[in-house]
């Protein structure tokens, strides 16, 4: 039941001085007829039934041990971050601008947002090298070409895809030891190597669709002589 | 910078000249320098630097990290004046030797 919004409640209870009322505790009790509302209830209070008690936990073994000082309990933090707002200018399909890392200046295609906040891109990487990869808002800027992103699938990545590789620590054998260094570990998977295909399949036919698109998201974009950004119109 | 890299040079940032420390006739503060940014010609084309990062980039005898180039880093903070000055506060103060030097001021964190 929703909580009723009553009228405030006026004490009938004048004050004559600042900390001394005129009436009295019984006198107050009559005046609210608080008799009343007891003779309507047979003699006592109306009040709401217990909830039945709890069971007695079962009695803790308890511990010998106790620490010689006393242990502060780390505050609870339940703060869930949210994922960084994605600006309106950015929206799936549309073509973006690496400012910084690796692949500055490359003209890239935005997927989704992660979870994280950080924006899933592809080249795709057949026509500009760079692979599916995250990247963060702050360092990109949005372009206003969009591509037909409805054909591509983009469901499986997440932020755990891209998480590093956990290798198994193996026992360390005097014979082993140099051998075992050697395993490569610059070579990606396949499986994610046909992700990567997948995804640029269905990308680099709706690419090709428009016309110099494929150029454009080859080429590099650079600052010139006498180019302002801030009267650039992206 | 990535070693070995033959690619095309692309320029991301715009060039600035640094001017000199924030200033009055006798007295200057050098926790805050002047920065004079190619292009910007008045207060109002600044809003866009604003909080843009830049970078004083200078060459140094020995080696740290695997190269000579050395690099302080630093932000636009407001707008100096009317006519699109800008000042910047780095992360360690800049020295003074660089007055007159190129620092580059780049694109992120961008909004656009």
């Amino acid at each position: 039941m929703a909580p009723k919004r009553r009228t405030s409640r006026v004490t009938r209870n004048p004050e004559l001085i600042r900390g001394v009322r005129k009436h009295s505790r019984s006198q107050m009790y009559h005046k609210r007829g608080l008799w009343a509302i007891k003779a309507k209830n047979g003699g006592k209070f109306p009040h709401h039934e217990k909830k039945a008690a709890v069971a007695e936990a079962v009695a803790e073994k308890v511990s010998k041990f106790y620490p010689a000082d006393d242990v502060k309990k780390p505050l609870s933090n339940n703060r869930k971050h949210k994922p960084t707002k994605l600006r309106a200018s950015i929206t799936p399909g549309t073509v973006l601008i690496i400012l910084t890392g690796r692949f500055k200046g490359k003209r890239v295609v935005f997927l989704k947002q992660l979870s994280s906040g950080l924006l899933l891109v592809t080249g795709p990487f057949k026509i500009n090298g760079v692979p599916i990869r995250r990247v963060n808002q702050a360092y990109v800027i949005a372009t206003s070409t969009k591509v037909d992103i409805s054909e591509v699938n983009a469901d499986k990545f997440d932020d755990k895809y891209f998480a590093k590789q956990v290798e198994k620590k193996k026992k360390k054998g005097e014979s082993e030891f140099f051998e075992a260094e050697k395993e490569d570990k610059s070579s990606l998977p396949v499986e994610k190597k046909d992700d990567q295909k997948a995804v640029d399949a269905a990308l680099v036919k709706a690419i090709e669709g428009v016309p110099d698109l494929k150029v454009y998201l080859g080429a590099r974009f650079s600052l010139k002589s006498g180019m302002k950004p801030h009267e650039l119109v992206f | 910078m990535v070693k070995g890299r033959q690619g095309e040079r692309v320029r991301l940032y715009v060039r600035g000249t640094i001017l000199g420390y924030k200033r009055s006739k006798s007295n200057q503060y050098p926790n805050t320098s002047l920065i004079q940014i190619e292009g910007v010609n008045s207060k109002e084309e600044v809003a866009w630097y604003q909080g843009k990062k830049m970078a004083y980039i200078y060459k140094a005898k020995v080696k740290q990290d695997g190269t000579h180039y050395r690099c302080i880093w630093g932000k636009v903070i407001r707008p100096h004046g009317n006519s699109g000055v800008v000042r910047a506060k780095f992360k360690s103060n800049l020295p003074p030797k660089s007055m007159g030097a190129r620092v580059r001021v780049f694109m992120y964190p961008s909004n656009i």
